[in-house]
């Protein structure tokens, strides 16, 4: 085949020398000749390479894939030692200064209070800085694991391996995860586009939920995306406690769809469902004579997520100009029994109180992000939450009920010398404790070392 | 009712076996190479287009949902989709198209690969360590990858191999003959100096004989700024640069601002299939580029 490839080829440049003639055209088809024979060369020599290549690769089949990949090229400084085999490692630097109220005890009035770490640092701190190591595990299953060092601690943020083999559209994520429900609650803090969780996450889980468990995802086979995700696990964070039981705590359901609107929108919605159980879930409470109380909840907690982002780019190409909206919704209800208790001989709750507890609140936000030049965004985030309903049964008689609508709106400029660092500054109005405006002031910077970070939708 | 319940599995049953092969192919060069391979016994969907910079896509839904149904993963490879490629092969629950698999082909790697990096440090960049991806605007390299995709395609779908191997063949006699006219209309570009927005065009020139004086961008993947495009016509008086080149993806700016301090032509090159009206597959690709080259020159 290649030697009558050939002939045709030469044939054809034959056909065009006698229309020709001159001595100068025939230079130049002797030089196209050449050309082609040199040519002709070099894919006789990759295919010699090729050959050789699937020798050796018969000879010493055990080896891995990966390396067949380069028949012309070997890799560059093909490492033969242990170390080549190393895991991708990343390094997220994040730090700030910020300037707020001093309030010792922060939390959203209406809700139960949440631990928000860190929400009353004022002044530079280093925040955290997070360590990610990640690699192929085997021919099946890829491993990941995030590592948040703060001073005098380690947390594993994320620790698990997923499924690369399974096929069928199905993926089995399996270890300490970010959950797949909501839009924002799989970002790491240094993936989002304000330096704080919105106030619906801080009310929700402190700040995102994840869980030790099993992730199980199907993405449909249709030009549509629809992926359908389910979870199970300990439970252990909040809303939920960790109840060292048997069998699973916690269990999520979800459903994304997404696709593009012509060739500058893309958009994806999402339902999802989070259950819960806690037990003795305890913070602290006021009573109606003012005096501090211990309540604890023993219960049900069930939480709705609706989210939808839409992402907008001149020609899709959103490296010099590009617009992202997003908004998520929740809804959480409680049920089960409060205990209320205080060791102060004044509180209404000295004599321990057990009371029925049903609860049912909201809260919402919605954000734009406008990149108007490579290097520069600005963006403005709305949030509101509604104290909804909240029965505390006898106990109604003991503990004071805050109604309130907390509010925060915040405005962010940022600066990106490359894909690896930015600069933020974030004003925030925040008015998530009743009778309080706090105004708070952020610079924060976040420095990726190493592995390219993912763009994730 | 049963029946039509069988007469519907066995309909779904059939459906595997009638389909194409799909190719998912990340960047339009290479869709259009698997086109003129498979011609209609292929599916192929390009990811991104000409006006896309293909470094920075976001790992979109309808990304995710078409790779879940393709047979063969066409990349560009060398890093160029490092940011959103894994991501979606990974989420895609395909097993087929995993990096290990006959399913993902990297065309960079069939291909000797110019500016392999020494040295890796951010310092220098975004540089990626398997060399510059760009590796398609040497039509040699169009050749070398059309014969290992050919190869790729037909051990994936052994029943089409034969006009697979007939559908390059022909595209090789057409491109053989299409590159002997480029080499000679081009021969006024050989030794020719010139800008570049970013560093896209290595192959090109390194084809063509051209000589490249300095790029827009500081370093890889860092925006031109004032300053670094001050030093660059600085240096025009002793190195002068003939016009300054930028991909259908690339912002204008940059290069007008530069041709009109130099007074020389900012050249927008179609980079890929798809970047001018005339660059409609990949023989019109070269033929634009070459054309407006030598309109540059003149």
């Amino acid at each position: 085949m290649q030697k009558s490839f050939a002939m045709a080829a030469l044939l054809a440049a034959s056909c065009a020398a006698q229309a020709a003639g001159s001595d100068a055209d025939l230079a130049a088809i002797r030089a196209q000749i050449a050309e082609m024979k040199q040519s002709y060369e070099q894919r006789i020599a990759a295919l010699e390479n090729k050959l050789a290549e699937a020798e050796s690769r018969t000879a010493q089949s055990a080896q891995s894939a990966q390396s067949a990949a380069a028949p012309v090229v070997a890799a560059p400084a093909a490492q033969s030692s242990a170390s080549a085999f190393n895991p991708e490692v990343s390094l997220i630097l994040q730090g700030k200064v910020r300037t707020s109220k001093d309030i010792a005890n922060r939390g959203i009035t209406g809700f139960f209070p949440t631990e928000v770490e860190g929400a009353n640092a004022r002044g530079f701190s280093a925040d955290e800085t997070e360590l990610v190591l990640a690699a192929n595990i085997d021919p099946y299953w890829r491993g990941q694991a995030i590592v948040a060092m703060a001073d005098g601690q380690a947390n594993i943020e994320e620790a698990w391996f997923q499924s690369l083999a399974i096929g069928h559209g199905v993926g089995l994520k399996a270890g300490r995860f970010r959950s797949g429900i909501g839009y924002i609650n799989e970002q790491h803090p240094h993936a989002r586009d304000f330096a704080d969780a919105p106030l619906m996450y801080q009310a929700m889980f402190g700040d995102s939920y994840a869980q030790d468990g099993v992730q199980l995802k199907w993405l449909a086979p249709t030009p549509l995306f629809v992926e359908f995700g389910a979870e199970l696990g300990r439970g252990a964070n909040f809303p939920g406690t960790d109840r060292n039981r048997n069998g699973a705590g916690g269990s999520a359901l979800y459903v994304h769809v997404g696709d593009d609107l012509g060739i500058s929108n893309n958009w994806r919605v999402g339902l999802s469902w989070l259950k819960t159980k806690a037990s003795e879930r305890s913070a602290e409470f006021t009573d109606l004579g003012g005096v501090a109380a211990q309540g604890a909840f023993t219960g049900d907690s069930t939480t709705w997520l609706a989210d939808f982002v839409w992402k907008w780019a001149p020609n899709g190409n959103p490296k010099y100009q590009n617009f992202k909206f997003q908004g998520e919704y929740f809804s959480r209800q409680e049920k089960g029994a409060l205990n209320c208790s205080s060791d102060d001989p004044l509180s209404l709750c000295n004599v321990a109180v057990e009371s029925s507890y049903r609860t049912r609140q909201s809260g919402w936000y919605t954000q734009g992000v406008y990149q108007f030049t490579p290097e520069w965004r600005a963006g403005l985030r709305y949030e509101q939450l509604d104290s909804g309903t909240r029965d505390f049964g006898l106990n109604a008689a003991n503990l004071a009920v805050d109604a309130y609508k907390p509010k925060k709106t915040t405005a962010m400029v940022d600066y990106s010398w490359s894909e690896f660092s930015r600069v933020r500054l974030q004003y925030a109005q925040d008015k998530s404790m009743a009778g309080i405006t706090d105004n708070q002031w952020t610079l924060q910077y976040i420095m990726s070392l190493g592995a390219h970070g993912a763009h994730k939708f | 009712m049963n029946k039509l319940f069988a007469i519907l599995l066995l309909t779904l049953a059939a459906l595997p076996v009638q389909a194409d092969l799909k190719v998912f192919a990340t960047v339009p060069e290479w869709a259009a190479l698997a086109r003129e391979i498979g011609g209609d016994k292929v599916q192929v969907y390009a990811a991104t287009t000409a006006f896309q910079d293909p470094h920075r896509i976001e790992a979109k839904p309808s990304l995710l949902a078409q790779a879940r149904q393709a047979n063969l993963v066409v990349a560009a490879g060398a890093d160029l989709e490092i940011g959103w490629l894994p991501l979606v092969l990974r989420d895609s629950g395909n097993a087929a198209i995993q990096p290990s698999q006959p399913g993902y082909f990297e065309a960079s790697a069939w291909v000797n690969r110019l500016e392999v990096p020494t040295v890796l440090d951010r310092a220098h960049g975004d540089v990626h360590a398997a060399g510059n991806p760009h590796v398609h605007l040497d039509p040699r390299n169009v050749l070398k990858v059309g014969e290992a995709l050919t190869a790729r395609m037909a051990e994936l779908d052994p029943a089409q191999a034969a006009t697979y191997r007939s559908g390059f063949k022909t595209f090789a006699g057409k491109w053989q003959v299409a590159m002997a006219r480029w080499e000679k209309e081009a021969a006024p570009l050989r030794g020719v100096g010139v800008l570049v927005h970013h560093r896209s065009f290595v192959y090109l020139e390194n084809w063509l004989g051209m000589r490249e004086l300095g790029a827009l961008e500081p370093k890889p993947g860092i925006e031109p700024s004032s300053g670094h495009l001050t030093g660059l016509l600085a240096r025009q008086q002793a190195t002068p640069a003939k016009m300054v080149l930028r991909a259908a993806y690339q912002q204008d700016g940059p290069s007008l601002w530069i041709a009109g301090k130099a007074g020389i032509p900012a050249v927008l090159l179609p980079y890929t299939v798809g970047g001018t009206p005339e660059a409609k597959d990949l023989f019109g690709l070269f033929d634009d580029t070459l054309h407006r080259l030598l309109k540059g020159l003149n």
